[in-house]
């Protein structure tokens, strides 16, 4: 008798039934796709945040201090140490290597460059621009693309193999050069690929590929400094603790954490005779901006839950109060509050559950949407929210018939019949 | 029968006494006491509703304004210099500041190459430390200077000028200073390279002024730009240029999570609206009793329609204006939580979310009064 109830009451009343798993869809699908996004949204914030550039430098252990001002370098280029460019891979091979997305070694000399008759003495920049390189079996690319994305150049960037440079803006300007034309730097004619600009010092310097530099300091494999983007995990008390007085256990957490510091640690690790540092313009305010973000969208989340809950429990409500006079007849044959109360109890799971399967595919489908349209890359939904998803519609959907069936059961079935409700 | 007559007699006084107020609003009126659940089912969906809607619209706004106070600790965002390495003219920080007033914090910096006792050359910068410490809060400093020739020093720089940390001589074209260390600088980058001083120290002891000014200016990328360009035409000497790394970084970021917000705004509101749509259709379609007595008493078709659409548009208002009290709690909960700051509630939502309401309800009321009218009253009564 239950389940011809159950069925007869959805065959029967089709519109209502309709409009109350219309409505948990609607709930559960709003849920589903602000959980998704505010589960990924950390991920996909951070790698925005590497626009902001590299977030760690790395230099030689014992190396003498640098006299710069305004990016022009007045220590003599051969003084102090280098770093070696083949120990460069290696980075790729250190714990964390799924969260370095790129790294550009830096090795400026100076040198006298002369074109149209003018010449002047300009800092030549020597780096990677999207090398191809090897790491056991690993092949990947890295260079000033990956980790300075505010640069812009008027015609193309150089390949790395090749001779040719950037000039920069400024420089471009004062030996009036273009793209495609001559350039002597160190007595050597070089092409112009394209026309650099990047609002800060790289505008007064030229660029070249990592070996035209070496082969003018005379230094092959040489390497200033390594600027590295790692995404990272925002700092909390047991990043800033010093890895020294660490126990065992908590040194491994520390280490297998993608803190900027233990970052660091490891790539002192990598690359031999070497000095790891965050670079804390960059690294600082990432933690803070990150946090504030993913905080806001947890809280929205929040709100967003509490009502489509409130909304799923006002469309429930709204439909068993319609059926008093069921109720009546049901009570009148003689049916006890138990099984009245059991009948819209099953209803009420089984919308939940049908509005929920549905609602939590829609809403999948919108986190994927909305991965796709605003940061260009998916929004994984974890398998675990499934589940988590349908108790929830069941739960709230209970929750929201819960007062009104109590109410339904309770009436006097001789009223709800003259329907004086 | 007495009682029975001094009851009439009662109704009757109550009836005169009572203001006159048309059968049309009686009708609202008791149509909303007497159906209390169902009615307040219905306007608590509104009211969720319209909270939802107040609250994302109000943090939509607000919330770029708070996140680029947050974007300002990473620094300057506009740079002025003087053309190839000049000193800036005496009263480019003045000007500056005359400019942007209260917008924007500057900091003067000037450089030399001094020499240490043994020789050493090292960058030395003067520079104001109380305007330092409001833009560059990354910099990690263990004291900051507070009297005069106490210096700054960058933790490469320290075993360089005075590994022991005793007082000690920096000489820049004959003259000689004598510094202490208050503290320690570490940053990272190039300025853990140099020496920080006090600006007077500074210009009193080389005879070099400022030849470069860091500016965190507050505001859109538009107000960016407008400073810039004011400063630009102010100081026509000096080179101002935007700092790409840090404008195109705060840009991009705050797209993405203003694209987010919207999406996710929109999707709340939609699904907030619908959920309304669905309910209040059901609790004017269950009212379709009433509906065809009224028409049987001899209302015209007009009336009718009127008084359920009057119904759907009173709830629409009472909804939106609790809605929105609560909309702009939420919201200044959301504030005080994550950004230590109340949003400010924006009265202009109002009308929107008013109009939105009534709109939604309204909407919901046609659709199944459009089915109703097709059927004879006579048949909905019976029960069909």
């Amino acid at each position: 008798m239950f389940p011809r109830l159950l069925y007869e009451s959805f065959r029967r009343q089709k519109r209502r039934k309709l409009l109350a798993a219309i409505a948990i869809t609607l709930g559960v699908a709003i849920a589903t796709a602000m959980i998704a996004v505010a589960t990924d949204i950390g991920d996909k914030i951070n790698r925005e945040l590497r626009s902001y550039g590299a977030n760690l430098l790395v230099t030689p252990q014992e190396d003498t201090i640098d006299v710069e001002i305004g990016g022009v370098n007045l220590k003599p280029p051969s003084d102090g140490n280098f770093l070696s460019e083949t120990d460069l891979p290696k980075i790729k091979g250190t714990f964390w290597r799924h969260n370095i997305l790129g790294f550009s070694p830096m090795l400026p000399v100076s040198v006298p460059v002369s074109a149209t008759g003018r010449s002047q003495d300009v800092t030549l920049l020597g780096t990677y621009f999207a090398k191809n390189l090897i790491f056991g079996k690993d092949h990947f690319t890295t260079g000033v693309l990956n980790t300075h994305s505010w640069w812009r150049v008027d015609g193309s960037w150089p390949a790395d193999s090749s001779e040719d440079v950037l000039v920069g803006e400024h420089v471009a300007r004062k030996l009036q050069l273009g793209v495609g034309e001559k350039v002597a730097i160190a007595g050597q004619l070089r092409t112009v690929a394209g026309i650099l600009s990047t609002g800060g010092a790289e505008d007064d310097q030229i660029v070249a590929p990592l070996h035209v530099a070496q082969a003018i300091l005379g230094k092959p494999d040489a390497v200033r400094r390594v600027y590295v983007s790692a995404l990272t995990k925002p700092e909390d008390a047991l990043a800033r603790r010093d890895p020294k007085t660490m126990s065992g256990e908590l040194w491994d957490r520390w280490y297998c954490s993608p803190y900027v510091q233990s970052i660091a640690y490891q790539l002192q690790e990598a690359i031999p005779h070497s000095h790891a540092e965050q670079i804390r313009q960059v690294a600082q305010n990432e933690g803070t901006v990150l946090s504030r973000i993913k905080g806001l969208m947890l809280l929205i989340t929040l709100a967003a839950l509490f009502a489509s809950a409130l909304a799923v429990s006002a469309a429930m409500a709204t439909a068993i109060f319609e059926r008093r006079r069921e109720v009546g007849l049901m009570k009148a044959l003689g049916a006890g509050n138990f099984a009245v109360a059991a009948l819209f109890f099953a209803e009420s799971a089984l919308l939940a559950l049908l509005g929920g399967g549905t609602g939590f595919l829609a809403g999948a489908w919108l986190a994927h949407r909305i991965g796709r349209s605003i940061f260009d890359s998916n929004i994984s939904i974890q398998p675990i929210l499934f589940p988590v998803i349908m108790a929830i519609a069941v739960i709230v959907t209970f929750a929201g018939s819960a007062a009104a069936i109590r109410r339904a059961v309770q009436f006097d079935p001789v009223f709800a019949l003259r329907g004086d409700a | 029968m007495s009682g029975a007559s001094q009851a009439s007699q009662s109704i009757a006084a109550r009836r005169g006494a009572a203001p006159h107020t048309s059968m049309f609003l009686r009708m609202l009126v008791r149509a909303a006491v007497l159906r209390r659940g169902r009615a307040a089912s219905a306007l608590l969906a509104m009211v969720v509703a319209a909270a939802v809607a107040t609250a994302m619209m109000n943090l939509y706004v607000d919330v770029q304004a708070k996140l680029r106070k947050e974007f300002r600790s990473y620094g300057a965002n506009v740079i002025v210099v003087g053309r190839n390495g000049a000193s800036l003219p005496s009263d480019a920080l003045t000007k500056a500041e005359a400019l942007l007033g209260g917008r924007a914090v500057t900091v003067p910096f000037a450089y030399v190459v001094a020499r240490t006792a043994a020789g050493q050359s090292v960058v030395v910068s003067g520079t104001d430390f109380e305007r330092v410490q409001k833009l560059d809060r990354w910099w990690s400093v263990s004291a900051w200077p507070s009297g005069p020739h106490e210096a700054l020093v960058g933790m490469r720089a320290v075993p360089v000028v005075s590994p022991d940390g005793k007082p000690f001589d920096l000489s820049f074209q004959g003259h000689t200073i004598h510094v202490s260390i208050a503290g320690t600088l570490q940053t990272g980058a190039a300025e853990d390279s140099r020496l920080y001083l006090p600006m007077t120290d500074f210009v009193a002891w080389s005879g070099v002024q400022p030849s470069t000014i860091e500016i965190g200016v507050n505001g859109t990328s538009d107000d960016v730009n407008a400073a810039v360009s004011g400063l630009a035409e102010a100081l026509p000497s000096a080179e101002v240029r935007p700092v790409r790394q840090i404008v195109e970084g705060e840009a991009r970021v705050l797209g993405k999570t203003r694209a987010t917000l919207y999406a996710a705004a929109i999707l709340i509101v939609l699904t907030a609206a619908l959920c309304v749509l669905a309910t209040l259709t059901g609790w004017v379609f269950d009212r379709r009793r009433d509906f065809a007595i009224m028409k049987a008493l001899g209302a015209s078709e007009r009336l009718v329609c009127g008084f359920f659409a009057a119904e759907a548009a009173a709830l629409g208002v009472v909804g939106a204006i609790l809605g929105f009290v609560i909309g702009i709690g939420i919201a200044a909960w959301i504030g005080r939580v994550n950004f230590n700051a109340p949003v400010v509630p924006r009265f202009s939502v109002l009308p929107v979310v008013l109009a939105g309401s009534v709109a939604v309800a309204l909407l919901s009321a046609i659709v199944p009064m459009s089915l109703l009218r097709r059927v004879q009253p006579a048949i909905i009564l019976k029960g069909e």
